[in-house]
């Protein structure tokens, strides 16, 4: 009955693989899936080419899970190969869903990258000028490097996306649940986000919140944060008020302020603007003198506010 | 043609929009630069929507608010104070001129001082030239 399993594939953009991880760390879930469905493309488990997949007739794949934020031309040309091939895409972790990590680059610019990277580093030999380009003639043939494009774009930035699974990486019940559904057929419309919750992080949080007001934002390595009660009240900058839940609050579980890896929560557009409100309503300040000295511990106001969604935020990029 | 900077004035209902309003009605001039937006308090300013303005091409954000003491809520401004510390920090991340986003305090009789605001403003955004956010296409080739 060969013919009746499901085709899926899964790919892996401007990512670090977690996500990848994320889908074997269900276990031997992962042996039911293969049962279930031919994995036909997977770089980081299967052997696999771009040209088996251009060989497809279009929407011959049911499914791909794609990982990984667009950073080059490369992950640009494979978004629209496998949307091409799709049925169903999805935008499987915070990369590929909001920008994630990889986004945090849009702080800077394309130039300030490559210098820092190939020419002004202190482990590159001296008088070394290499650096990367699209297309090198060597031997009287030409070699090809994918762009590397001037900032970070989400998926949805570049191809229609039908799915979003959010998470650095998504946790793996999660995973398992978008996976069974996908398999079963019971995936919800179009268009939603899935695996994660559809209310804030602080709604599963099993710690205490007393409403109170903290003196200042600390550092992590600052304080030893009490076990039982809110780290925003302890002066973390937490961002479980502007951060949709679904993950089980596994970080503040483990004495770790949220990072905001599942985005935002349903109806907040922009998670760090949202985070900004939240963080200054539970200071005492009543000049920008007092609130300057409360926030001191806040550096990198943009990194923190926007650590997985900077791409997906209201103006997505550094206008340096 | 010479920048004309576009700002977009979020203005509290009970003190800085009476003082705009008073600016008006006692015929002072100011630059014609700030489109307001009343609000009912400056509180109700979330930093989104400051951001948005920048996002669709303003050159610039004032945010009025009756004085510290004076809120018809009692604390929203200094709700929008704390705020607009991290909110300019916010901003300056994405390289824009903190100075681009202000906040100041105009209460209900002071139509003199919502004009000199306002012309000052003007003056320095005009100085700092236009913004250089980019206006986002919806764009399906990146690049």
């Amino acid at each position: 009955m060969n013919g009746d399993k499901l085709k899926i594939a899964l790919y892996w953009g401007a990512a670090c693989g977690g996500c990848d991880v994320a889908v074997l760390d269900t276990d031997e879930f992962v042996l039911e899936l293969a049962a279930e469905a031919d994995i036909l493309f997977w770089p980081i488990a299967v052997d696999g080419k771009y040209e088996d997949i251009r060989a497809l007739p279009d929407g011959a794949l049911d499914a791909t899970l794609f990982s990984g934020a667009v950073r080059n031309a490369e992950n640009e040309d494979v978004a629209h190969l496998l949307r091409e091939k799709s049925q169903v895409l999805i935008a499987l972790g915070s990369c590929s869903a909001f920008g994630g990590i990889p986004g945090l680059a849009n702080a800077v610019t394309r130039e300030e990258i490559l210098e820092r990277v190939y020419l002004d580093n202190p482990s590159i030999e001296l008088g070394n000028r290499t650096v990367p380009r699209t297309r090198v003639p060597v031997n009287g043939t030409e070699l090809e490097l994918p762009a590397f494009y001037p900032r970070v774009w989400r998926l949805s930035d570049v191809v229609d996306v039908d799915y979003l699974v959010p998470g650095c990486p998504p946790a793996p019940e999660r995973v398992q649940e978008v996976l069974a559904a996908l398999v079963s057929g019971t995936l919800p419309p179009r268009g939603a986000v899935v695996g994660a919750a559809e209310k804030a992080l602080c709604e599963e949080c099993r710690r205490r919140k007393a409403d109170k007001r903290v003196a200042r934002f600390v550092r992590p390595w600052e304080i030893v944060p009490d076990p039982e009660s809110c780290l925003l009240e302890q002066g973390l900058p937490c961002a479980g008020p502007a951060t949709r839940g679904g993950c089980g609050a596994r970080c503040p579980d483990i004495n770790q302020a949220c990072r905001g890896c599942y985005g935002p929560p349903p109806g907040v557009q922009d998670q760090g603007a949202t985070l900004v409100g939240a963080w200054a309503s539970v200071i005492e300040a009543k000049t920008v003198e007092e609130a300057e000295t409360a926030f001191a511990g806040l550096p990198d106001v943009l990194g923190i506010a926007h650590r997985f969604t900077l791409p997906a935020s209201l103006l997505q990029r550094s206008c340096r | 043609m010479a920048f004309e900077p576009r700002i977009v004035g979020f203005l509290c209902n009970w003190c800085s929009y009476t003082g705009a309003d008073l600016a008006g009605t006692s015929r002072i001039k100011y630059p014609p630069n700030v489109r307001v937006i009343r609000t009912m308090c400056s509180a109700r300013i979330r930093p989104s929507f400051v951001l948005k303005a920048l996002a669709e091409g303003a050159d610039g954000v004032l945010i009025c608010g009756c004085h510290p003491g004076d809120c018809h809520y009692s604390e929203g401004n200094y709700k929008t104070l704390r705020r607009q510390v991290l909110l300019k920090r916010l901003v300056a991340g994405y390289g824009i001129e903190p100075e681009r986003v202000r906040l100041e305090w105009v209460s209900a009789s002071e139509g003199q001082r919502f004009a000199e605001v306002v012309a000052d403003m003007t003056e320095r955004i005009r100085r700092l030239g236009p913004s250089r956010v980019e206006m986002l296409p919806s764009t399906r080739r990146a690049g």
